[in-house]
């Protein structure tokens, strides 16, 4: 069974979370052009094996958290919240 | 036939010629050149070399013949889709497989069986009733039928579930069938490399050179070749070849698994799929039960097979077939699927001249493989997208135009 740590709840198996893709800055709707909207929309800018920053939620605790996962290795580097990336704990 | 086995035995050497023409060195160019030598890249070289008479062409391929996702599905081939453009375009290639093994002298084990999608729930059968309209509305055989039509097709099926998901109706697509689907690959591998078509096997894909919007020329781990065009038919490494020139994509990959248990005497005739139970299973002609599920939850560039989605497979199943609690799992392996948002391909010419893509086909790419060998070979002979495909191209994601076939993938993938 895979597991993965919770900042909140520790580590539990991998089953009771989900991912919700890439932590990608958001682009103003009001200011960029249809192409560039629609390349944010659908483009993926790392579709390769590489290590990433994830959304993650644990489900019945509904806590959401950011992953840093290597997508070619299946191998979990950091797991913490986005106040710490914001308040640059991390 | 048993004389013809008795060769075999008593022969010192093999006593029939290879499949397959002994790799030769790369030449330094071709007129075409086919990224991956699974089901779709060797049916386009195929159908370049039969019907075309395009004969300069290597098809590259890192591992073996058919060692991705060809060799790696679960063989449904069914044409009962949501969309207009993917219903005429899977009921073309379903009448293309029909005549295959006459095609290629090649038994490819090509067995109708229908095709049953379970309905659990009022709005899968309201979804159920849209996809039969529009097929009969494109002249393809899908009608619904009710619970107990679903009991006289499949007498084995448990129609209550085990009491949590009982069956309301089905989806039955009577064209629904299986086929062999490695040698669907040696088939057309077989009939490229006879009319002149070489493969190069152990051969990766390292770079591409595009220069001034045309492609030039694609480095090799077994050296440079030129060319002025190049068919991109990969699946789990697709965005690592889009990256080589330079093209941005929606592709996302996540491992699709699957699973065989031990040969049984025959007693499914259908393809059950349910999409509730994010399950599909269709029983081989060698008697083994072939059982399918939805992707992995999340990104992975890898076909590892895991635990987890055995036992929650096995667990699924039961509900269908509790008879089946004693019958042992033999193999479990995975797949790399190349997934777009709107679960249709990315097909055709690309803003690169010469360029030409045939990717993105996720989970549902074996049943196109003819369709997709005829039309890539038209696209590429007159370097103009076939009517079939022209829906599919890179640019709908560019221009909002995406073709909403979620709704028909069999399970939730």
């Amino acid at each position: 069974m895979k597991l993965l740590t919770c900042p909140i709840n520790g580590t539990r198996p991998i089953s009771e979370f989900i991912c919700s893709g890439d932590v990608e800055p958001e682009l103003d709707p009001q200011s960029c052009s249809d192409e560039q909207w629609a390349s944010h929309v659908f483009n993926r800018p790392q579709n390769t094996p590489c290590v990433k920053r994830e959304w993650w939620c644990h489900l019945p605790s509904v806590t959401w958290f950011i992953v840093e996962r290597d997508t070619g290795s299946d191998r979990i580097h950091k797991t913490y919240l986005y106040s710490d990336l914001v308040e640059g704990r991390v | 036939m048993p004389l013809r086995l008795l060769k075999f035995a008593l022969a010192k050497g093999y006593p029939e010629p290879l499949m397959f023409g002994c790799a030769t060195e790369l030449k330094p160019s071709y007129d075409l050149v086919i990224i991956g030598a699974g089901g779709h890249g060797l049916a386009s070289a195929y159908y370049l070399a039969k019907d075309y008479g395009m004969k300069n062409i290597a098809v590259l391929e890192k591992n073996y013949i058919g060692s991705g996702n060809t060799g790696r599905n679960t063989t449904i081939i069914r044409s009962n889709y949501l969309t207009p453009e993917g219903v005429k375009f899977y009921d073309e290639s379903v009448r293309l497989w029909q005549d295959l093994s006459t095609d290629f002298d090649l038994n490819l084990f090509y067995a109708n069986r229908g095709h049953l999608t379970l309905a659990h729930s009022d709005s899968s059968l309201r979804t159920m009733r849209w996809r039969a309209e529009v097929n009969k509305h494109l002249g393809v055989k899908s009608e619904l039928i009710s619970a107990q039509e679903v009991k006289q097709l499949c007498p084995h099926i448990d129609l209550e579930c085990g009491g949590h998901a009982p069956i309301l109706g089905a989806l039955y697509h009577e064209p629904g069938s299986i086929a062999r689907h490695d040698a669907v690959a040696w088939g057309y591998g077989r009939g490229a490399c006879q009319r002149g078509v070489e493969i190069h096997q152990q051969t990766e894909v390292i770079g591409l050179t595009v220069k001034g919007h045309r492609i030039a020329e694609v480095i090799t781990n077994r050296g440079k070749i030129s060319t002025d065009k190049v068919l991109c038919a990969t699946a789990g490494s697709t965005p690592q070849i889009l990256q080589m020139v330079g093209l941005p994509s929606p592709l996302y990959i996540h491992p699709l698994q699957a699973m065989v248990s031990e040969p049984v005497k025959a007693w499914l005739d259908k393809i059950i799929v349910s999409g509730t139970l994010h399950v599909y299973i269709s029983q081989s002609a060698r008697g083994e039960l072939v059982m399918g599920a939805s992707l992995d939850p999340y990104e992975l560039h890898q076909s590892r097979s895991t635990f987890d989605f055995m036992e929650g497979l096995s667990a699924r199943m039961l509900d269908l077939f509790p008879f089946l609690s004693h019958v042992k799992v033999v193999r479990q392996w995975g797949g790399m699927a190349d997934m777009t948002p709107d679960f249709a391909p990315i097909m055709g010419k690309t803003s690169i001249h010469g360029f030409y893509l045939d990717v993105g086909w996720g989970t549902w790419g074996f049943k196109a493989t003819p369709v997709c060998g005829k039309t890539m070979s038209y696209t590429v002979a007159h370097d103009r997208n076939h009517s079939l495909i022209e829906k599919f191209g890179l640019e709908r994601f560019r221009k909002f135009e995406l073709v909403a076939e979620r709704g028909a993938a069999s399970v939730s993938h």
